[in-house]
């Protein structure tokens, strides 16, 4: 058969010149949920970007000007819901910076603890994730087995497998179990194994490895004049982690590394993440080694913390402040404070107002993804439009921490 | 730490920085509005000072006071490891005049954080590539985070599907009334003064 | 690790015999090529996800090995409407979001099912503002209401279940929930938490000396030993 443009000289067939536009709707399977990519192509690639974010806002600032300081930790945990207990301690910590708390020692090793296992599952959720959008199911159900051995700690400590709202102004909801060294223990070395049988089948791979090298690298400088921190920002190679740089609770006792990237592609997110799962591990066993087992986890002030129950049933003055407490709010001292910690995406901010009363004035949250993803139209600019997946999932948008 | 900072600014900018306080160890400098992108660009390129990493902008609204809205943005440097508070008052009690300078062309992740305030405080940032809504969607009328927006007030975009058309009940228990319920959930509780 | 239970596969039956035996207006052959029908619907569901929020993690969980979804057959996630039948509404809906939602349930093409997952979806959860809708309820049809913030894998099921029996009967009025069969009250541990450093699988002997010192118990027993 003749070829059907064997008369047709070059040039000579107009072709559409326009940009297309193409939607990537808010409701995608590699788009977390929730954000929408309107997009400018020419061909595969993409001339321009516009991220629009907000399909999951939910007030969340709003609703905390209308309970007291306590009842903002539900609210909160449901930010970065991956990693929930961070977002806690996070919160709590900002709360007693204003108050002037500190608190005992073993709350601290133990709010220590639950974050680091935190950390540890938003990174494997992230990673395995990117690896189901590229194809590679089955490290993603791996990665959620070990996940599941993590929420089963935390499920035994907290009651919640997810969303656990443990913190509290001045301690925890309750002190840690019997068990939970033990528990601890025995789910570590599974879950290695589990995330080194994952990296086994995920880095020997050419394709894994070709799609994700050199895609979305962004310089350092670009970078920190974007606002990002976390992993995102040290696979650039500026070694910016809070944990070291501004310790809190106790990890200046701790030893651990930083993993640094270098190129700032998604191929080194993705490494810096599992460098970081391994330096948890190793924070955690630290953790649990120098963990007192007895001792009390809540401070001592009656201002804030609630009195034993079995004070407030005998006793008239622990009725009266657990009532004050529970239908006022503990009153925390008039002032503003900004208290940031080290959340699964970086630095996780809290900006609060306080006007003396029980009732928060403004609770400012400062979502480090919401600076990372107003970086995605930057870093996607001349890729083309299958990059859009890796690149999206190595940044770890989380959609409530990211639309607050 | 960063007393350094607040000497610096007020050495420089006088009287353009209206309080300084260190409330816990956080340095905060309040600054009059109109020099708002002066003292960011000073922030930013005096080599000891190197605030290069913008941390947070928000607004929080005083309504019982007038300017109303006081804008608050966080800058953190990580050369030398220092941290501030900027804070500016704009705005009467009808918003009236809330405009203040855009920093993006100095930080470019003060974009989506000032499109984030103009947003959910109603403040316009003079000199911004593209103001718009950001975690609201484009038909939403008003601003959310001020004082006076109350927080049950929707604005569905899809109208609700009437009990007739969805042949069960759809709204099985009444909301609370004006008196019923906890009582910090009633209404906006007073307002506190300058701090 | 855990003894699951097997899918509850009595309300199929009892729907079939029931259609088959008391018969209708229909005629016997349409009866049983509706029970047919609902059978093969109910388990073959492809669902989809239209995840937005926490549940999504738990939606993760559900699709896992553990609380597999796949014995259920509604695992395959189609996500385009055209080829789906299960609408699982998973997290919040906030009222920029309701547009697309009620779009994506308009696109799907008959016979399909809702299913609220989570107090989110199903009430507009501890959200009541200016930004969240109460409910897809207020927005679209909705057939299984799953309340938990998130929900445990195993109400997800629970949930998933009767909506296959709703399915299998063809009914799309509210039910009344009947009374579940609790395999708590059967066996003694359910889920094995590793409790010590000691491997996993050590743990086995240890199951295997218990069943064996509880069959002896229940030798003592019948024979009247005191």
């Amino acid at each position: 058969m003749e070829p059907l443009d064997v008369e047709l000289e070059a040039g000579e067939l107009e072709l559409p010149a326009d940009p297309m536009h193409l939607n990537l709707g808010p409701s995608h399977p590699a788009m977390h949920g929730t954000v929408r990519i309107v997009l400018e192509l020419s061909g595969e690639t993409i001339v321009r970007s516009d991220v629009q974010i907000g399909y999951l806002h939910r007030g969340f600032e709003k609703m905390c000007e209308r309970g007291t300081w306590t009842q903002v930790f539900p609210y909160v945990d449901r930010l970065n819901y991956i990693s929930p207990m961070l977002n806690n301690v996070g919160y709590a910590l900002a709360v007693e910076k204003l108050c002037g708390l500190v608190v005992p020692e073993r709350c601290q090793w133990y709010r220590m603890a639950l974050g680091e296992l935190a950390r540890l599952s938003d990174h494997l959720t992230c990673n395995g994730a990117m690896a189901m959008e590229l194809g590679a199911f089955t490290p993603f159900l791996w990665f959620v087995k070990a996940r599941e051995m993590i929420w089963d700690i935390l499920e035994e400590e907290t009651g919640a497998r997810l969303t656990h709202s443990f913190g509290r102004i001045g301690g925890m909801a309750s002190p840690p179990t019997q068990d939970f060294k033990g528990l601890c223990r025995a789910a570590l070395p599974p879950i290695l194994e589990l995330v080194e049988e994952g990296e086994r089948m995920l880095l020997k791979n050419r394709i894994f490895i070709d799609r994700l090298e050199n895609v979305g690298a962004i310089s350092g400088p670009d970078a920190v004049g974007l606002g990002w921190t976390g992993p995102c920002l040290r696979a650039t190679g500026v070694a910016y982690d809070i944990r070291k740089v501004h310790p809190y609770l106790k990890y200046d006792e701790v030893d651990f590394d930083v993993p640094v990237g270098t190129k700032g592609d998604t191929l080194d997110r993705f490494l810096v993440r599992l460098g970081e799962i391994r330096q948890s591990k190793r924070i955690l066993e630290q953790v649990l080694d120098r963990m007192p087992d007895t001792g009390p986890v809540n401070c001592d002030d009656p201002a804030v913390v609630l009195p034993d129950k079995l004070d407030v049933y005998t006793t008239i003055e622990a009725t009266i402040q657990h009532f004050k407490l529970i239908m006022e709010g503990a009153k925390i001292p008039k002032g503003e404070v900004y208290s940031y910690t080290e959340g699964g995406n970086g630095e996780l901010g809290y900006y609060l107002v306080s006007d003396g009363s029980g009732t928060p004035y403004r609770v400012r949250i400062r979502p480090p993804c919401f600076q990372i993803t107003g970086g995605l139209s930057k870093i996607l600019e001349g890729r083309m439009l299958s990059d859009i997946v890796p690149t999206f999932g190595s940044l770890n948008m989380i959609g409530g921490e990211c639309d607050h | 730490m960063s007393q350094l900072v607040l000497d610096k600014l007020k050495e420089r900018f006088g009287t353009a920085i209206l309080e300084t306080h260190s409330q816990v160890g956080d340095d905060t400098a309040l600054v009059d509005a109109a020099s708002w992108k002066a003292v960011s660009l000073f922030l930013r390129q005096d080599p000891a000072l190197d605030f290069d990493l913008p941390v947070d902008l928000c607004g929080v609204d005083y309504p019982t006071r007038v300017p109303r809205m006081e804008v608050v943005m966080h800058l953190y440097s990580t050369s030398r490891r220092h941290r501030i508070r900027l804070k500016a008052r704009v705005g009467d009690e009808d918003m009236e005049g809330a405009e203040i300078d855009s920093v993006t062309s100095i930080w470019p992740g003060m974009d989506w954080l000032e499109r984030e305030v103009y947003d959910m405080s109603g403040v316009r940032f003079r000199g911004h590539p593209d103001l718009r809504r950001i975690l609201m969607y484009p038909e939403f009328e008003g601003h959310p985070l001020q004082r006076t927006y109350a927080a049950e007030r929707t604005q569905p975009l899809v109208p609700y599907r009437t009990e007739e058309e969805a042949g069960m009940p759809l709204r099985k228990i009444e909301p609370f009334g004006p008196e019923e319920g906890m009582p910090f959930g009633r209404v906006p509780p007073p307002h506190p003064e300058d701090n | 690790m855990g003894n699951m239970t097997a899918p509850n596969a009595a309300s199929g039956t009892d729907a079939r015999t029931r259609l088959t035996m008391e018969g209708n207006e229909q005629g016997f052959a349409t009866t049983r090529v509706d029970a047919l029908l609902g059978w093969a619907r109910k388990y073959s569901l492809f669902a989809y996800p239209f995840v937005t929020a926490c549940c999504g993690m738990e939606f993760m969980a559900l699709t896992s090995p553990r609380f597999d979804l796949a014995r259920f057959g509604a695992e395959a996630p189609r996500f385009s409407p055209r080829q789906s039948d299960l609408l699982w509404v998973v997290g919040t809906i906030s009222q920029r979001q309701a547009p697309v939602l009620k779009r994506i349930y308009e696109q799907m093409m008959e016979p399909k099912w809702v299913f609220a997952f989570g107090t989110c979806a199903s009430t507009g959860g501890f959200y009541d503002n200016y930004a969240t809708v109460p409910g897809i309820d207020k927005v679209i049809p909705t057939d299984i209401y799953v309340p938990g913030c998130p929900p445990r894998p195993e109400a997800v099921l629970d949930g998933l279940m009767l909506l296959q029996d709703k399915i299998a009967r063809n009914v799309r009025t509210p039910g009344v929930v009947k009374p579940r069969f609790d395999p708590a009250h059967s066996v003694e541990e359910l889920v094995q938490l590793r409790r010590s450093a000691r491997d996993s699988r050590e743990l086995l002997p240890t199951l295997k000396e218990r069943e064996a010192r509880a069959g002896e118990l229940d030798e003592r027993h019948e024979g009247k030993i005191a």
